[in-house]
């Protein structure tokens, strides 16, 4: 018998190299896993029974369209659409000889942070099923870190891959903007979507990434890598300029716990030979989320404006057209993408466009600049990933601004378009905390080196405790 | 910042969202919190500053003009919610 639960992708596919393990019975002992803990976490909103392909099973977020697969975006106006055509990761998936597990669950169109957006009801996290995974790639967080899928992949728009794997224990990526095809994915912020790997542990985030990256003729955004993705074996962190800023370290929110377990990390890097100094990152940090808040919205609202009833998903019945484009709109979107798309036609509108839209644009330049300035004396940058451990269910449905301060960590890499990688630290409370690293542009492989020796040093075990 | 009823009317005509009348009201307090928090962008001067509208330094990316097969007419209807032979039917105007 397979234990899904320690099992990393990496282990996996040797098994299967050595065919002591047949990728086919891969794939069963995870659909097994899947009957047995899933009905209490709904990582999953769908699974798929056939395995093909020769290699270690795959997990992908509902928004990664799969050709002949119901693709949702957990979205009621998506229910029933089955794509004609694949999206670019999931067919260079299929090349990898990776089998389709299933599709994960998600706040509706990658907008949230703690998967109860969904319109098919809230993923719990393995660690305590009284608390939300995070989101809005909350299924494939749920579903890696309770052993129910050995890799996954995510979105990560404003820290959709980061967030979530803080709050389950696992590594998230989200990678360069641009290197990953966003072809086939349901679009939220074309500016700042990326695809991004979830997994057990950092070299598997490496082996997955290096399966998904590359240019893709079918997403004009896509750049060639300018080195290739290492896998990494690096043990300790000589040499590397490590930058903390005080305005992260010391943003309102961060839990005690939180806190604790980054500046144990921090130690930690030190005593593996990193020199560790501070910097400031002010206006990225006063206004993140602020800026973030109108670009992704106001994309949004552009994005969003093709679900009309008329081509596929649902329809409302009405007898006038525009009645019916506006009654689909209204009973199909749940209230989380009605506000941002709200939001959005404000901030875009007659009047409002420079104060709201053209000003944001403008200190998205501010944010990328700052970061430039510290990249200038570190290698890369630390700080907590969010700054709380999982919270419980409903704690933050009713305040939306409550559940944007999610990501207030994780915002201002992504306005800058930085790689950054989330692994865990520790605990607090019993609840995994995360700990996010962040580069120049196209630094995943220092990325990689950095949290694998980190990740060796810390020593955390990824099963949680109630499933050991 | 506190919106109207009558602006988020408006911005729901622009959207195409008939609200209902519960979630007017719902949507102008929570659209007047959140247009409040993300007001203070215009605290900055950047009357200099140049917009960023994408994070890579990346400008025409141009492609060959080559024709590739496309959806047959069967495939680009199978997901219609009405048909009416080869096109999508709609309600009238």
């Amino acid at each position: 018998m397979i234990d899904t639960l320690r099992l990393s992708a990496e282990e996996a596919m040797k098994l299967v190299d050595r065919g002591e393990v047949s990728s086919a019975e891969l794939h069963a002992s995870y659909l097994a896993a899947i009957g047995e803990r899933d009905p209490e976490l709904h990582a999953y909103l769908r699974t798929i029974e056939a395995s093909d392909g020769g290699g270690v099973p795959i997990a992908l977020k509902d928004l990664i369209t799969t050709r002949g697969v119901e693709t949702t975006a957990g979205s009621k106006i998506l229910a029933g659409y089955i794509p004609l055509f694949d999206s670019t990761v999931a067919s260079r998936c299929r090349r990898a000889g990776l089998p389709f597990l299933g599709k994960t669950n998600m706040d509706e169109f990658a907008m949230g942070s703690s998967t109860e957006n969904s319109a098919f009801g809230p993923t719990r996290n393995p660690w305590d099923p009284e608390r939300v995974p995070g989101g809005s790639s909350g299924g494939s967080a749920a579903a890696v870190a309770a052993g129910l899928a050995p890799w996954a992949l995510g979105s990560d728009t404003g820290g959709s891959v980061k967030q979530p794997a803080s709050l389950c224990g696992i590594v998230g990526l989200r990678p360069t903007y641009g290197t990953v095809s966003r072809y086939g994915i349901v679009a939220f912020a074309s500016s700042l979507d990326q695809i991004g790997p979830m997994t057990k542990t950092v070299r598997d985030c490496a082996l997955l990434y290096r399966i998904i990256a590359g240019r893709d003729p079918c997403d004009s955004t896509t750049v060639d890598l300018p080195h290739p993705v290492e896998i990494p074996e690096r043990e300790d962190l000589k040499g590397l300029r490590i930058g903390v800023a005080k305005e992260m370290a010391e943003a309102d929110g961060i839990e005690p716990g939180v806190r604790d377990a980054v500046d144990r990390a921090i130690e930690l890097a030190r005593g593996l030979g990193a020199e560790v100094g501070e910097c400031a990152l002010p206006r990225s940090m006063r206004y993140g989320l602020p800026c973030y808040y109108l670009v992704a919205p106001s994309e949004a609202s552009s994005n969003l404006a093709r679900y009309d009833g008329v081509r596929y998903g649902f329809r409302a019945s009405e007898d006038d057209r525009v009645r019916m484009y506006e009654r689909t709109r209204d009973e199909g979107f749940g209230d989380e993408p009605k506000r941002r798309v709200m939001l959005g036609t404000y901030a875009l509108s007659a009047g409002y466009y420079e104060a709201y839209y053209g000003q944001a644009q403008k200190v998205r330049t501010i944010i990328r600049d700052e970061h430039a300035r510290a990249f200038e004396r570190f290698d890369l940058l630390l700080s907590a990933t969010s700054p709380t451990v999982a919270f419980r269910l409903g704690e933050r449905t009713q305040n939306p601004l409550a559940m944007y301060l999610s990501d207030l960590l994780t915002i201002p890499a992504n306005m800058a378009g930085l790689p950054s990688l989330s692994i865990p630290c520790g605990l607090s409370e019993g609840l995994p905390v995360g700990l996010q690293l962040i580069g120049p542009q196209f630094s995943e492989n220092t990325l990689f080196g950095a949290a694998h020796a980190l990740e060796r040093a810390l020593a955390f075990d990824y099963v949680p405790e109630r499933l050991r | 910042m506190s919106l109207t009823r009558e602006e988020v009317l408006h911005v729901a005509r622009l959207a195409r969202l008939a609200l209902t009348e519960e979630e007017v009201e719902r949507f102008r307090e929570q659209l007047s919190a959140i247009l409040e928090a993300v007001g203070t962008v215009g605290e900055l001067d950047l009357a200099d500053v140049a917009p960023t509208s994408h994070p890579l330094d990346v400008v025409n990316v141009w492609a060959e003009d080559e024709p590739r097969p496309s959806l047959d007419v069967e495939e680009a209807l199978a997901n219609a919610p009405e048909r009416d032979g080869n096109f999508f039917r709609v309600p009238p105007a």
